[in-house]
């Protein structure tokens, strides 16, 4: 049989605006980072704080994951079926579609039009615009599926058609709000009501967006590029369908001590736990995979970033239990820890998945060798040094914090006002810039790397790569 | 079997994600904004408050501050009595924030005087220094939209007279903010309930002990000379150069506030930290 023709133009301009929006959120990320350091710099009214905060999660939320998710399920999905996309027409429209809602929330973002909900800020004209993208998306990834020539569906294909259902849920529900003009709507739910679907919406993100598409990237990658197989189908069956089962009751973990009722504050802290098993399935069975393969951490810069990706994962999905359970919840929620669990997530296992990602799709969608492997090296060190340097600070800066917060003296009064907490995160604050900035240079040596691959590295013909796509 | 039919896939998927949803996302709708939880002194916002909500949401807040204190000891030690369900029930959306860079604001309202508020957002650092909070001093050039504040009072249904949003007009977001932020947590009497009665006779205990006096003057600068001014010579609280009290209701001023005069509560700096600041303003107001 011929090989089927597949649309590789999708994956390369996915791969090209994802790149874009990475560099945008991440210098957009150190600038929120000094202005914590330095409040001189906020520049009134379209660049203070509390605008550019939003801007930061949303571009590395949604142009960075999911622009990186477009790229990878568009490629992942052909092969898997062995068939082209269902429309080429409707995934070109959704790449347009896509970096005009991305421009549209940047500037929605600056100009202060902003729900307040987290991950989910953008006003209800940019919020339609974002319903419409994802539903071109699903109707071709989930048509393509329909006529692929391969009877059986792999793992990477369950997940990514979870997260594109579990987003279409979660969304359209949270997004429940009335319009009193263009740029201004209010939730229709109220208070405690309100703060429990967000959180539910929230959570939930996490996992439709940064944790189902990076595993099926990583269960098509992997074997794909060490040549071995996944260790045991088995425990993937097992760990998708109670990872997907078992996400939901936990959104209320954002929420332990506040006003919501209690018995949904336990059930989500008992559903966090038991998440483990789900999350470390996959770890396992990550790892298991490598078994007679660990030379490849070596020898092979790609396996490198897979593997320590799924490592950070490990310990994300370890630390989230954690954090679920009340009494730890009751230090540390609120203080700097929980970005450092956050930046682990999204530096350390998002970034590292999409990274690896990238670096196997260009030469092959571009029929060129890699311009540097000591480059791509390079990259993996200076973003794993800049994102230990970021979260390991942040975790003691959070220690630190709850600590004074929670000190009292003898004659149960508190030991310290908020200004003496405050002013001894500066050097954590400094510290996390710092860590921003290795990282952020890591991200430009990759930059380089893809633009000398895709400008002036040798063909591919002699090599064992093989070249995919057009022929 | 289902790994190989797609459609059979999406059901079962769907089953499996709406399962969790039902039971802690909707099922909750039925106990909570009901009666069960509804308290009678909390009132909807007028338009100024609504307006000046609008703005702490466009400029985003919520990204340093929360608003819900938590049922620990420490916390409602320093920032009040313990968030209720039934104080939300008006707030659409919530804005219970997840980061703390700067304090809970949840029982702000009363706490300070609207002059302490006009001064602290122009220019948070010349009063507390270290702040790492922006300046918002450009929200008093911009001003209020009446017919805006008016469809939003109807689409939130809350009651207003046109009186209210007549006088808009004259308003701007500064005015707005600054009303939002007395609002909140002062709609149920948690202030009053608060106020310890002090037992057992009040002894200074360092009386002319020079290192408490160096302390006093240094909690001083930190925590009063904001309202009394760097020389306690009055600002938005009155002068402090001659205070005619006896140690014990210099003690019970500071350690309870004037609710109503605009004078914060400082009990929760500890008795040690109190006295320290009597024998400092006694020490002062000798010479
Ligand atoms: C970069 C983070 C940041 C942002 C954004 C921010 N604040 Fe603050 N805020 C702080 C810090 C830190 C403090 C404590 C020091 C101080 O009083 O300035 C504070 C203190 C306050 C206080 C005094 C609280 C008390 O109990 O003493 C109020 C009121 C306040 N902020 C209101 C606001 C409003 C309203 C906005 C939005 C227009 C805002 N803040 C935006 C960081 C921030
Ligand atoms: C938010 C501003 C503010 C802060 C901060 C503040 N005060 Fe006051 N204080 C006031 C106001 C306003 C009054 C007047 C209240 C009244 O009489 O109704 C007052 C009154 C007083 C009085 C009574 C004065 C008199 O002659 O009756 C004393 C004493 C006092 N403050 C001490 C302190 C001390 C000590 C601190 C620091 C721990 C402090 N205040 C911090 C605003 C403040
Ligand atoms: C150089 C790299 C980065 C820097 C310097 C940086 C910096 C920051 C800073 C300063 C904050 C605010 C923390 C606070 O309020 O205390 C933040 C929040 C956040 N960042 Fe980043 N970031 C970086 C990379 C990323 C990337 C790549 C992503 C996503 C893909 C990301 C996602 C987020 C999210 C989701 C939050 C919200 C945290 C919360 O809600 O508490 N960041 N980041
Ligand atoms: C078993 C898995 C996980 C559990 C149980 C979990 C648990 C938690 C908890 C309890 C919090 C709230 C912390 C607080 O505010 O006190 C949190 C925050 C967060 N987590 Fe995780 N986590 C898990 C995995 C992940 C993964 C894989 C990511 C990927 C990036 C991630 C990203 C985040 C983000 C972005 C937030 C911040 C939300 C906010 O804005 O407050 N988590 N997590």
């Amino acid at each position: 049989m011929d090989t089927p023709q597949y649309n590789t133009d999708i994956v390369r301009s996915f791969i090209l605006w994802s790149v874009i929006w990475g560099l945008v959120a991440i210098v957009v990320g150190l600038v929120v980072s000094v202005q914590m350091t330095n409040p001189e710099l906020n520049f009134p009214p379209y660049f203070t704080f509390g605008r550019l905060r939003p801007l930061h999660t949303n571009a590395g939320i949604y142009g960075w994951a999911v622009g990186v998710i477009f790229a990878t399920f568009y490629y992942i999905v052909q092969r898997l079926c062995k068939v082209r996309i269902w429309s080429d027409k409707l995934a070109t429209f959704q790449l347009w579609f896509f970096n005009a809602t991305i421009i549209a929330a940047a500037i929605s973002l600056l100009l202060g039009f902003n729900t307040s909900k987290e991950y989910h800020e953008l006003e209800w004209p940019v919020d339609i615009m974002v319903v419409v993208l994802w539903v071109a998306f699903a109707i071709n990834i989930i048509m393509t599926i329909i006529k692929r020539q391969e009877e059986q569906m792999y793992i990477s294909l369950w997940y990514m058609m979870a997260a594109i259902i579990g987003v279409a849920i979660l969304y359209l529900v949270n997004a429940a709000e009335v319009p009193v003009s263009l740029f201004k709507s209010y939730s229709i739910y109220a208070g405690t009501n309100d703060a429990n679907v967000q959180w539910w919406f929230g959570h939930n993100a996490v996992a439709m967006v940064l944790t189902a598409p990076p595993l099926a990237m990583f269960y098509y990658f992997l074997p794909k590029t060490t040549g071995v197989p996944i260790y045991s189908h088995k425990i993937s069956i097992i760990s998708f369908w109670s990872l997907i089962f078992m996400y939901l009751w936990t959104g209320t973990h954002h929420l332990l001590w506040t006003p919501v009722p209690d018995w949904i504050q336990t059930l989500a802290m008992a559903f966090s736990l038991m998440l483990i098993a789900p999350s470390w399935g996959s770890v396992i069975n990550g790892y298991l995979s490598m078994k007679g393969q660990w030379h490849q951490m070596r020898d092979n810069y790609l396996v490198k970033f897979l593997i320590i990706g799924i490592t950070f994962y490990g310990l994300q999905t370890l630390q989230g239990p954690m954090q679920a359970i009340r009494s730890f919840s009751a230090f540390i929620h609120y203080t700097d820890w929980v970005p450092a669990h956050i930046h682990m997530g999204t530096m350390g296992w998002v970034s590292m998945i999409a990274f690896a990602s990238i670096y196997y799709l260009v030469p092959r969608i571009y029929g060129k060798e890699l311009y540097s492997i000591q480059l791509a090296n390079l990259h993996f060190w200076l973003i794993l040094i800049g994102q230990l340097i970021w979260s390991i600070s942040l975790w003691i800066a959070g220690v630190l914090q709850a600590g004074m917060w929670n000190a009292m003296n003898p004659d149960g009064s508190l030991t310290y006002t908020f200004m003496e907490t405050m002013v001894e995160m500066y050097p954590y604050w400094w510290a996390r810039t710092i860590g921003g900035v290795i990282f952020l240079a890591g991200v430009l040596v990759f930059v380089f790397n893809l633009i000398k691959t895709i400008r002036g590295g040798e063909s591919l013909v002699s090599s064992a790569v093989p070249v995919e796509g057009r022929a | 079997m289902w790994e190989k039919r797609p459609i059979l896939f999406l059901i079962l998927a769907t089953a499996a994600i709406m399962t969790g949803t039902t039971i802690t996302m909707i099922v909750p709708f039925l106990s909570v904004n009901t009666e069960a939880d509804r308290i009678e002194s909390v009132k909807p916002y007028t338009p100024l408050q609504q307006e000046g909500r609008d703005v702490y949401i466009r400029e985003g807040c919520n990204n340093c501050h929360t608003q819900t204190v938590r049922p620990l000891v420490s916390e409602v030690l320093r920032y009040g009595e313990y968030s209720k369900s039934g104080e939300f029930v008006y707030d659409r959306p919530f804005l219970w924030g997840s980061k703390r860079t700067g304090p809970d604001l949840a029982r702000l309202g009363g706490k300070y005087p609207d002059a302490w508020h006009y001064k602290h957002m122009a220019s948070p650092r010349t009063m507390i220094p270290g702040s790492n909070m922006p300046d918002y001093g450009w929200l008093s050039k911009n001003p209020l939209d009446p017919d805006l504040a008016r469809r939003k009072m109807k689409v939130l249904d809350f009651p207003y007279t046109e009186k209210q949003i007549a006088d808009l007009a004259t308003k701007n977001e500064m005015d707005a903010i600054v009303a939002y932020l007395q609002k909140l947590g002062n709609d149920i009497p948690w202030r009053k309930a608060a106020q310890t009665t002090i037992v057992g006779d009040l002894k200074n205990p360092f009386i002319g002990n020079k290192d408490a006096i160096e302390a006093g003057e240094h909690l001083y600068e930190n925590s009063c000379a904001p309202c009394h001014g760097e020389d306690r010579q009055g600002e938005i609280g009155p002068e402090l150069t001659d205070i005619d009290m006896d140690d014990a209701d210099l003690y019970e001023i500071i350690h309870n506030g004037i609710s109503d005069g605009g004078m914060p509560a400082f009990g929760s700096l500890g008795s040690e930290k109190v006295w320290q600041l009597v024998n400092y303003l006694k020490e002062k107001d000798d010479d």
